[in-house]
């Protein structure tokens, strides 16, 4: 096993790209701004530098047209990494994405495998408002066909970007932005997590808190809070959406027999409700109550920084819904 | 269509071409045929409730798919639309797969559950037909991206109808693959109508060859009934796209005999044009010119004809005796 050392998760996700880039000639990266300027968010640092313009490939602002040319390039022997710059814009890729990419492997009954990967920066927390700050990967996990990560931690941002790379299948992963400073554990050298594979990030014995990407850091606080008011919570990040380890989750309910499900998209049809209602059908005869939702606002998220902090649930927040879950009779 | 419509599409006509060696000259009549042949049969095979789901046949249209392909490679690659039977078929397609799939037989490219809209044959490298108008454009980009990061001079050819050129896409795709100098031809089969819509009524600036000239790609009007004619345009396309000049974009102004879909009632075209347009017939030209200069007589034109009905029935035949895909079949190869 590599030996970790402490890196931030921006730069673990590049350590991937770096390192799947090296190994592998067929892997390319394309987006806007990702050549010499190395990303709007320096998330593609000296990947132009060290692999030229015809593996770090500019694009012009045709997120349409730009991500159909990356499905088919995934068609026909290479590898692109896709960048849309905000989760929001996926919007203007859904053709590609939801009708051609996820598509391929099936209609060619497996004669042609699409391996990309789609990677777009999500969230809350810069006062980018309604058409720059949503999480929409509710939308790509909808359709079958197509893989969808959010890694929480800098380890798995590493490990989760080698493994969507590797896999032969249209991979959407969505990270956090403001994630991108947080330092962690990073083993060196390869590195990679199984997609479909959930990981308990806290153990409890009262309440499962199910939680993705930045959720997830804000369940760990609020286990905190709810452990000084002797609630014992257990957080479980599923760190992968489709593939969803059921069985880890399932396993946590069975345990605790209640559970909260948080997560940074709209609570609406979102993925709360799919998680949801998986543990109602899966866990039911160990669930001591309805299991809790809390999703984004089903609001356009304002630029406003006295009420974007209100459409996604901070720690005291979660702990006031899970305390009142858990005692509720 | 408009009269001055009319006049515009004539004037894509230009001299004859030579005809290639008789061999090749026959293979080039004997594969219009062989997608005339198959799409006859197809559709009495729909009439008769055979085919599920929609059928859109390119009848009229054969010169085009046949000649871009005989100029095409084993390594090139093409991406079709939803009128694409001939250019699966012109690239390489096993006329019994191809048959079986849009009939939903287990032994078709698809296992049968994928039909006529989404055709894919990676052995000859055919990146589908497609349900999306427009749909193939950019993946035949990407594909030449591809290949020319491979540098071994292979292209790929996506065709598409004019109702495409009113897809945001298209443009998005020229620009990118004009700026990369990708090695991707952009055919237009520009046979009049977009599903039930004439071009003109809904297209503004009636010369659709200055869609590929705003951005500075070799572009040129070629006429769609004629195959020779069309595989000239596509050999100077190929041999650009081969020596790193980048893409080229050809308008091939066809004709489409039938409807948008079988069952589609044409109630918009009227029966003069239909009858002056099946006097160009890309066969019956190609099998006079072969009569005129003595390259076959009629009876090897019939004899030809024979072979590939006999060639389609046997695929019906063949495919008729193949299994439906099961419930086994419904979740396979949905992930790699």
């Amino acid at each position: 096993m590599p030996e970790p050392r402490v890196i931030n998760y921006r730069a673990a996700i590049l350590e991937a790209l770096f390192a799947e880039m090296r190994r592998d000639p067929s892997v390319i990266v394309m987006g806007e701004d990702v050549g010499a300027a190395g990303g709007v968010f320096k998330q593609a640092a000296g990947l132009f530098e060290e692999f030229g313009a015809d593996r770090v490939i500019d694009t012009p602002i045709s997120e349409s047209g730009a991500f159909g040319i990356a499905v088919g390039a995934a068609m026909s022997g290479s590898r692109p990494v896709f960048e849309v710059m905000f989760g929001d814009f996926i919007t203007l890729v859904m053709d590609q994405l939801a009708n051609q990419a996820a598509k391929v492997q099936y209609m060619s009954a497996g004669q042609i495998s699409v391996p990309l990967v789609l990677r777009t920066a999500v969230g809350i927390g810069a006062n980018l408002g309604p058409q720059h700050s949503q999480s929409l990967h509710a939308w790509t996990a909808h359709i079958p066909g197509l893989k969808v990560v959010m890694p929480s931690t800098a380890a798995d941002a590493k490990g989760l970007m080698a493994a969507a790379i590797r896999d032969d299948n249209p991979v959407v992963y969505f990270e956090d932005r403001t994630l991108y400073t947080l330092r962690g554990d990073v083993p060196e050298g390869d590195y990679h997590v199984p997609i479909g594979v959930a990981e308990v990030r806290r153990e409890g014995e009262d309440v499962s808190i199910v939680a993705t990407s930045r959720m997830v850091h804000v369940a760990l606080a609020a286990a905190d809070l709810l452990a000084a008011d002797g609630i014992s919570a257990e957080v479980v990040d599923p760190r992968s959406l489709v593939p969803l380890d059921v069985a880890t989750l399932v396993a946590s309910v069975r345990k605790t027999s209640r559970a909260v499900v948080v997560d940074g998209g709209y609570r609406q049809y979102g993925v709360t409700g799919e998680i949801a209602a998986t543990l109602a059908e899966e866990a039911f005869d160990w669930l001591d109550a309805p299991v809790t939702r809390i999703g984004a606002e089903n609001v356009p998220i304002p630029f406003s920084r006295s009420l974007e902090p209100l459409v996604v649930p901070d720690a005291p927040r979660l702990a006031k819904a899970v305390a009142e879950l858990v005692r509720r009779r | 269509m408009s009269d001055s419509a009319k006049q515009k599409r004539k004037k894509a006509a230009a001299a004859a071409p030579p005809l290639p060696a008789a061999e090749q000259s026959l293979a080039l009549l004997r594969q219009m045929q062989l997608i005339r042949a198959f799409e006859e049969k197809l559709r009495s095979l729909f009439s008769a409730g055979l085919v599920p789901g929609l059928l859109h046949l390119c009848a009229g249209q054969e010169a085009v798919a046949v000649g871009v392909c005989s100029e095409l490679g084993a390594a090139d690659v093409i991406a079709s639309n939803h009128r694409g039977h001939g250019h699966c078929l012109a690239k390489g397609a096993s006329v019994n797969r191809t048959m079986a799939e849009v009939l939903g037989r287990r032994s078709g490219y698809g296992l049968g559950r994928s039909g006529t809209l989404h055709l894919f044959d990676s052995v000859n490298g055919n990146l589908g037909t497609n349900g999306i108008v427009g749909g193939g454009i950019p993946l035949a980009a990407g594909a030449a991206l591809s290949a020319k990061r491979r540098g071994r001079g292979e292209v790929a050819a996506c065709f598409f109808g004019d109702g495409a050129l009113n897809q945001g896409l298209m443009f998005e795709v020229l620009n990118m693959a004009a700026i990369w100098k990708l090695p991707a031809i952009f055919i237009c089969e520009n046979n009049g109508y977009g599903e039930f819509t004439a071009i003109e009524d809904v297209t503004a600036g009636l010369n659709p060859v200055a869609r590929g000239t705003v951005f500075d790609i070799p572009s040129e009007a070629v006429d769609g009934m004629d195959v020779l004619a069309v595989r000239e345009a596509a050999a100077r396309a190929v041999a650009r796209g081969r020596a790193g000049e980048g893409p080229s974009f050809l308008v091939c102004t066809t004709y489409r005999y039938g409807g948008h879909h079988v069952g589609d009632s044409q109630s918009y075209k009227d029966a003069e044009e239909v009858r002056e347009w099946k006097e160009k017939d890309p066969i019956l030209k190609l099998s006079r010119r072969l009569e005129a200069e003595g390259v076959a007589s009629a009876e090897r034109i019939a004899a030809l004809e024979a072979e590939v009905q006999a060639e389609v029935l046997a695929a019906v035949e063949a495919a008729n005796a193949e299994a439906l895909p099961t419930a086994d079949d419904l979740g396979r190869f949905l992930y790699a």
